[in-house]
């Protein structure tokens, strides 16, 4: 299981914003792999994982903006019908807890992933080491992303 | 330490006789030289020789800032004009200003209390002030920088505004003690943080004076643990002389009162009656020692309270807690008076706020407080965002009794002022 970190944006919910987050990014030639955002009264958290997170989130901060990085897990899914449900048992079995958690997709639908923040990585991470699911793993990942 | 120890130690019943004798000259004189205090007595059927004790003070009349703004220019001067050696304005947004003048002897006695101000948190000569107040028709800066040089401490004369030379002066001339307001303090820290620098590794500061505007306990914790220094309060105002009024010990309960100068009343601010030490009220000042201008039983419009008690400092001059709020500051919605500090208390109070807000009054039963929530504390959850919007609105309920609207901003997006922050916007009367 190597590390994934996801990057978390607070924004304030107003036309302009995704803008001119996207903008840092596309400046700095950084390649989002997925995105998911939340929003409630008034404001939101945007979230990405992208190609060069370390640099992302520099830029980001130097830009102004209000930005956390956290680790997350990101487990393969067969894309067929139950991948999820495969997932989503071992998670269940193993009692870690979904906090949130979005998919993004490799190479346009041979493999899923579904991102899962969880409240303790390192428990979480502890409590998956034997389960049978595919990780990501850094090296395969730089691969196959042009 | 102490500047003039004498005065400053003196004991209270010897206290009280200098300061009836300096009434009895100040009401002599008052009357004797300015026509607008001879037909306020008249009005009152009152003459000097009616002032015996210092309780007959309350038979004066009172002076309001209106009053200052009618007698612009000349009409509350004392003396012959080329006995005038400074004149100082207080910023006049609605109509006139107000005119405040110093004879040479005034502008020495206003040092000779700022040194004594600044020796009560242990300045010493070696020490570097950056005065970052503004220079010029405020007295803010101008005063301060008199009564620094008095004590022979090494004055910038730096003024508000351009952080980055500021910053720069500081590691340069290793700049000890600064002068400034809040909100320029969280400003200032704002930047440094933005531009990584600490102020406990790459600076040399130990103290801040921060007067001029009013603002929490929580504001002074926030500076102090930023910059690593001690933060006492200010306090004066233009009518008064300027900074210097009143000023905290190394105690830092409360600031003490020169009232071997001024004669402090606390009274209601609706009926005008006197009020007993430890309640707040609005702050009345008799000027003691002034030529140029006495003026006598001024309406501050600040809100405050005497603390009771001795101090352990030594000094006997009573202290006046931190300014609450101003008489014009507060603002009604729902029928509940608020003032603005009510909410910075609150505000400062929670974890993940950010220094800055705005207060928006929508209309007679709502408004909206923007809070700037702290970048360092953002860990991208949005249910932790959304625990601290509905914890800031619930402590806001529970403290002034209305539910406000709570917006979370990201930091940044609020306009910070370089000179005193515009915390209400009142949309009601736009």
């Amino acid at each position: 299981m190597d590390k994934l970190k996801q990057i978390s944006i607070f924004s304030e919910n107003k036309p302009g914003r995704l803008e001119k987050i996207t903008k840092v990014l596309a400046d700095e030639g950084v390649n989002i792999l997925a995105i998911n955002i939340a929003s409630s009264n008034g404001f939101g958290v945007i979230k990405f994982i992208v190609d060069k997170c370390e640099l992302a989130y520099q830029k980001l901060k130097q830009k102004g903006f209000t930005v956390s990085l956290n680790e997350v897990l990101a487990i393969e899914m067969v894309d067929k019908p139950g991948g999820l449900y495969e997932v989503a048992k071992t998670l269940s079995q193993k009692k870690v807890n979904i906090e949130n958690a979005y998919v993004f997709i490799l190479e346009s639908r041979k493999r899923a992933f579904l991102i899962v923040e969880v409240q303790d990585i390192e428990k979480a991470k502890k409590l998956l080491q034997h389960v049978n699911l595919k990780f990501y793993r850094e090296a395969e990942f730089k691969k196959k992303s042009k | 330490m102490f500047w003039q120890k004498e005065i400053e130690t003196i004991g209270r019943k010897a206290l009280e006789e200098l300061k009836l004798k300096r009434l009895k000259q100040t009401v002599h004189r008052a009357y004797k030289n300015i026509t607008f205090y001879r037909e306020k007595f008249s009005e009152l059927n009152i003459k000097p020789k009616d002032i015996n004790s210092l309780k007959d003070i309350q038979k004066l009349p009172f002076t309001t800032r209106e009053d200052l703004r009618e007698n612009y220019p000349f009409g509350l001067l004392a003396v012959a004009r080329e006995q005038v050696v400074r004149l100082h304005t207080s910023s006049g947004t609605t109509g006139k200003p107000k005119a405040i003048f110093f004879t040479k002897k005034d502008i020495d006695q206003a040092a000779e209390l700022i040194a004594r101000c600044l020796i009560m948190t242990g300045i010493k000569k070696d020490d570097v002030l950056q005065n970052m107040m503004t220079y010029g028709l405020f007295t803010g800066a101008l005063i301060m920088h008199y009564g620094a040089e008095k004590v022979g401490v090494l004055v910038i004369p730096a003024g508000p505004g351009h952080t980055k030379r500021q910053i720069s002066l500081m590691q340069d001339f290793k700049t000890t003690t600064l002068h400034l307001t809040p909100s320029y303090a969280l400003y200032l820290a704002n930047v440094m943080s933005n531009e990584g620098l600490d102020p406990q590794r790459d600076l040399f500061l130990r103290r801040a004076y921060l007067g001029a505007e009013p603002y929490s306990e929580g504001t002074r914790r926030k500076i102090e643990k930023f910059f690593s220094i001690d933060v006492y309060n200010s306090y004066g105002l233009s009518e008064m002389n300027g900074p210097g009024v009143a000023f905290e010990c190394v105690e830092k309960n409360g600031m003490h009162l020169w009232e071997d100068n001024f004669i402090i009343e606390i009274i209601n601010p609706e009926t005008g009656e006197e009020l007993p030490e430890g309640e707040k009220g609005e702050l009345v000042l008799t000027t003691l020692c002034r030529e140029a201008m006495p003026i006598l039983r001024y309406r501050t419009r600040d809100i405050t309270m005497i603390i009771p008690g001795k101090c352990k400092c030594g000094r006997t001059h009573r202290r006046i807690s931190r300014i609450i709020g101003r008489t014009d500051d507060m603002f009604i919605i729902r029928g509940v008076n608020i003032f603005p500090q009510q909410i910075e208390q609150v505000l400062m109070g929670v974890k993940g706020v950010a220094q800055n807000y705005q207060i928006i009054l929508e209309s007679y039963d709502q408004m909206t407080i923007r809070v700037e929530i702290s970048r360092d504390l953002f860990d991208g959850r949005i249910e932790h965002l959304m625990n601290l919007q509905s914890e800031i609105t619930e402590k806001l309920r529970s403290e002034i009794l209305v539910k406000p609207k709570v917006e979370l901003l990201e930091p940044g997006t609020l306009p910070v002022s370089e000179g005193k922050a515009t915390r209400v916007v009142d949309k009601r009367t736009l």
